[in-house]
């Protein structure tokens, strides 16, 4: 908890109330506990409060049950990662409190149920232990077995009471999550929440409150990553889709198979992943610029379809949700494995675009960018996001969606002539003409994955098939060119540039400001458009001796990982080196600056 | 608001409407002005014919080149759409179906013909043909069943006979041959005849009675490989001294189990409307849905929509 005044215990027993500007919460129990709504409360009420929030949970890959966490960060200020150390630990079995003692910092408030756990003696000399029997109160509270449901609720209250949290709008949360169920659920959950609320934590030594948030200005959204994606491409216009489900995909299928028929659009569950696709590109070809998403394998498997949109310039939107692999991989782990496949895969050359949207509000954004990418440069579009920022909870600025929102529908007015494929079209950009549009002088249309002339008809020469795949080059050629330069954070020149895509921003941010602190010269920047590259990177890198990539994936054979070796073949320098991890989770704040000195004191190698 | 996917697309300020019946006076097109590339088919093979009556059938019900969608996707037949001069795509081999189902699903204002090949359909496309079939999604699916593989020069096919010799089974086939009328039925599609190239009349016929059904319509039409399997179909052409039997007239179209029967006949078999039956096909069920949906946004306009969401998102 940064910022508190210094809490001196205090003694007598007076509750000591401390002004924190953020605090870290840990939740730890079993996944079918109910603790993600514990977490998703805390969030939600944070980003009514204006205030910044975090989250970030883990959850077994089993069909139900086993161990999970939740992770919340709220703050008065920015929040940039769902952060390192706990300053409150929420455990509710021993198994709970065994694994995860360690995340607390020291000094820290663990918060346990003791009606299953035991307390560690070595430990109780560490951290401030508070006991709870909250099975047992809960079932005092509401009635029932202490195998009900309601526990998460009461223990909710108890860190509303710790955070002096504002009663009002959590009832009325409360209020919202079970509103749509049997009258009683919502009487037991008020009634645990209260008895939560109002256990006494006599001994504990003191309590806390936020500072006001210095956020003002347009109310504030909360949502996870992949509502953000789903919404987004619905303000973008996209009407038809396709999918199969695999995690963690899924969410987005489902809010878009239930969200688009109130737009007249339709969302629909394929027999497979290549039907997917193929339906998506279906919709696109029929006028509509559709979408397909996966994860892992699953985008494997969409590849031959993929290049044959690249091949028949077909606008689409292919959302990869990465997750561990390869294979099936660890199916809800975090990973950023799957750039080479986004930029690279299938057979022949298929220059495509690849976008990775950097936080949960950047999904929202990503999503209509990488539409009307796809509409105007007639070209399959990848919004490479993961499993991390797809299940994580942040509080952003509500969008302007009457501004922002779109209408795609086809444009069928006639047209005189059209050539799909027009080798004269300034930058290598054509329009995908809908099925429908009548053409005046009779000729009409092939889209296809033959190599072809300027009306689509199949071709053996060697002189189109040249001039045609520097078409589909030049578009994207011309698509980098308008891109904005990447910002610094920090400073443009320094010893280390630090080099993110996707879900590390936030902890790169953070651990600039940390390396900085500590004295260390290191800058950063984030990367959000992968393929093409945009302009001026050559330049950002002249200001430093070291760049290093952050990204969730392997070192590779030769040292660096998917971004540092697109990276390395971009630019050739020697100075770009990896800083990569594939441990299933978010980068720590501490390992990247860490990392990075370890980097820099080992020298550059040569490879 | 953008235009709901079961309405003709309209969009605002560009175009107010999209002629859904006929507001201009325009004849049906002539062959001549249907027909785009040469086909590359060897000679006399057959699909020439299947090309042909499928430019009759836009002749005579008087189609425009906008409003038909001709999808394919790899094989022989699979290059139908470069012959055919209106809107058309040559997909990847066997997904012609869930591509043309894209189509449909978001364009009911077009006819969409699907042509393949054997391998399509039956092997690499399987489980589309099921899945497509079993979700009766709207479209014309014509299957050139020549029994191998031409494209790539003769190795067999899900459709070979047992014993018949190809590049892959020199000793001659020993699968067991997919029977795909049995397939369309077990799978549930709602349309399913049979013909062979060598009788136009009779595929005109079905292909006007496919067009005419509202779901998935599917044809197998025989249509020899003159050059890698010669004479596959001799016992099903009167002329070469076969028969062409077709259902009998008492047999009920609607009746699933007979429908099985007259498939499981040896070869020549039938030829014929096998079974036919009236079911909601998935465009119906989907427009149904966004009704449905669309009955509590009515007024709305989209991104009022999105903020009824964003709010709940507070």
């Amino acid at each position: 908890m940064s910022d508190a005044t210094t809490a001196a215990p205090a003694s007598g027993g007076t509750l000591k109330v401390s002004k924190v500007s953020e605090a870290i919460i840990r939740i730890a129990g079993n996944s079918q506990d109910g603790i993600q709504a514990i977490g998703g409360f805390l969030a939600r009420l944070a980003g009514r409060s204006e205030q910044e929030v975090m989250t970030h949970m883990t959850i077994p890959a089993t069909i139900s049950g086993g161990p999970s966490i939740f992770q919340v960060r709220i703050g008065s200020g920015e929040v940039l990662s769902s952060g390192d150390e706990a300053d409150v630990l929420l455990a509710f079995y021993q198994h709970s409190y065994d694994e995860h003692i360690a995340s607390l910092k020291k000094g820290g408030i663990v918060l346990y149920d003791s009606d299953h756990i035991k307390p560690n003696p070595d430990w109780e000399s560490l951290y401030h232990h508070v006991g709870v029997q909250i099975s047992g109160l809960t079932v005092e509270a509401i009635g029932g077995t202490a195998k009900d449901k309601g526990k998460n609720i009461y223990a909710l209250g108890l860190v509303a009471k710790m955070f002096d949290l504002n009663v009002a709008k959590l009832e009325k949360l409360i209020g919202e999550r079970f509103t749509s169920k049997d009258p009683s659920i919502l009487n037991n959950a008020m009634a645990a929440f209260h008895a939560g609320y109002s256990h006494s934590l006599g001994h504990v030594i003191e309590t806390f409150a936020f500072v006001d948030s210095q956020k003002k200005g347009r109310p504030q959204v909360v949502m996870n990553g992949n509502e953000a994606l789903a919404y987004g491409l619905i303000a973008a216009g996209v009407r038809f889709g396709a999918g199969y489900p695999i995690t963690p995909w899924s969410d987005i299928m489902e809010l878009l198979r239930r969200e688009l028929p109130k737009y007249g659009g339709n969302f629909i569950q394929c027999e497979d992943e290549i039907a997917s696709i193929s339906m998506a590109i279906g919709g696109s070809y029929g006028g509509r610029v559709s979408v397909t998403g996966s994860s892992g394998p699953g985008i494997s498997l969409k590849t031959e379809a993929l290049g044959w949109a690249v091949m028949a310039e077909m606008p689409l939107v292919v959302v990869d949700i990465q997750r561990g692999g390869p294979s099936t991989g660890m199916p809800t782990n975090v990973e950023q494995s799957d750039l080479n496949i986004a930029c690279f895969g299938g057979h022949g050359d298929s220059p495509r675009v690849v976008l990775a949207p950097a936080d949960v509000e950047d999904c929202f954004y990503s999503a209509i960018e990488a539409v009307n990418i796809a509409r105007k440069f007639s070209v399959p579009v990848i919004l490479l996001s993961d499993q991390a920022i797809a299940s994580r909870i942040e509080a952003f600025p509500e969008p302007n969606l009457e501004v922002l929102c779109q209408d795609i529908s086809p444009d069928l007015t006639p047209v005189a002539e059209h050539k799909p494929y027009d080798l004269s079209a300034a930058g290598g950009v054509t329009r995908h003409l809908a099925p429908g549009t009548r053409i005046e002088n009779g000729k009409y249309p092939v889209a296809t994955g033959l190599e072809h002339d300027e009306y689509g008809h199949p071709t053996g020469s060697p002189k189109l098939h040249m001039q045609m795949n520097a078409k589909r080059r030049q578009k994207l050629q011309t698509l980098a060119a308008e891109l904005p330069v990447p910002a610094i954070y920090g400073p443009s020149e320094g010893n280390v540039l630090l080099v993110g895509w996707g879900s590390t921003k936030g902890p790169i941010k953070e651990a600039v400001d940390r390396a900085r602190a500590a004295g260390d010269s290191v800058s950063a920047i984030h990367l959000r458009h992968i393929s093409p590259l945009p302009p001026g990177l050559e330049n950002i890198f002249a200001g430093f001796n070291h760049v290093q990539v952050v990204e969730m994936n392997d070192e590779g054979l030769y040292g660096y990982g998917q971004l540092g070796a697109v990276l390395r073949a971009r630019f050739g320098d020697g100075k770009i080196r990896g800083l990569t991890k594939t441990d299933g989770l978010t980068f720590k704040v501490k390992e990247i600056v860490e990392r990075a000195r370890v980097n820099v004191a080992t020298g550059l190698r040569k490879f | 608001m953008s235009s709901p996917l079961t309405d003709l697309p309209v969009r605002g300020g560009n175009i107010t409407a999209v002629p859904a019946g006929a507001p201009l006076e325009r004849k049906g097109l002539t062959k001549k002005e249907i027909a785009a590339d040469h086909p590359t088919w060897c000679p006399g093979c057959g699909d020439f014919s299947v090309l042909a009556l499928y430019f009759k059938l836009i002749e005579k019900r008087k189609l425009w080149h906008e409003k038909i969608t001709t999808v394919a996707g790899i094989g022989c037949s699979s290059r139908f759409p470069y012959f055919v001069q209106a809107h058309g795509v040559h997909y990847i081999h066997g997904r012609a179906l869930p591509f043309a189902s894209g189509i449909s699903l978001s364009r009911p204002d077009l006819h969409l013909f699907v042509f393949g090949g054997d391998g399509d359909a039956f092997s690499i496309g399987g489980n589309h043909f099921t899945h497509t079939a079993r979700k009766n999604i709207k479209m014309t699916y014509v299957v050139m069943d020549n029994w191998v593989y031409g494209l790539t020069k003769k190795q067999t096919s899900p459709t070979s006979p047992i014993g018949f010799k190809s590049k892959t089974d020199v000793g001659g086939a020993t699968d067991q041959p997919i029977n795909p009328m049995k397939q369309a039925i077990a799978a549930g599609a709602t349309f399913v005849a049979r013909t062979t190239h060598t009788n136009p009349n009779h595929v005109l016929a079905m292909m006007e009675a496919a067009m005419d059904h509202d779901g998935f319509s599917f044809i197998e039409c025989l249509s020899e490989c003159v050059e890698f399997y010669e004479g596959a179909f001799d016992a099903s052409n009167p002329r070469k001294g076969g028969v062409f039997n077709t259902v009998p007239a008492d047999h009920d179209v609607t009746d699933e189990i007979a429908a099985y029967k007259l498939a499981g006949e040896p070869f020549p078999g039938r030829f014929g409307i096998f079974y036919q039956a009236p079911r909601a096909t998935k465009n119906a069920n989907e427009a149904k849905i966004i009704a449905a949906a669309r009955e509590k946004t009515a007024g709305m306009k989209d991104w009022q929509i999105l903020q009824k969401s964003f709010d709940r998102l507070k």
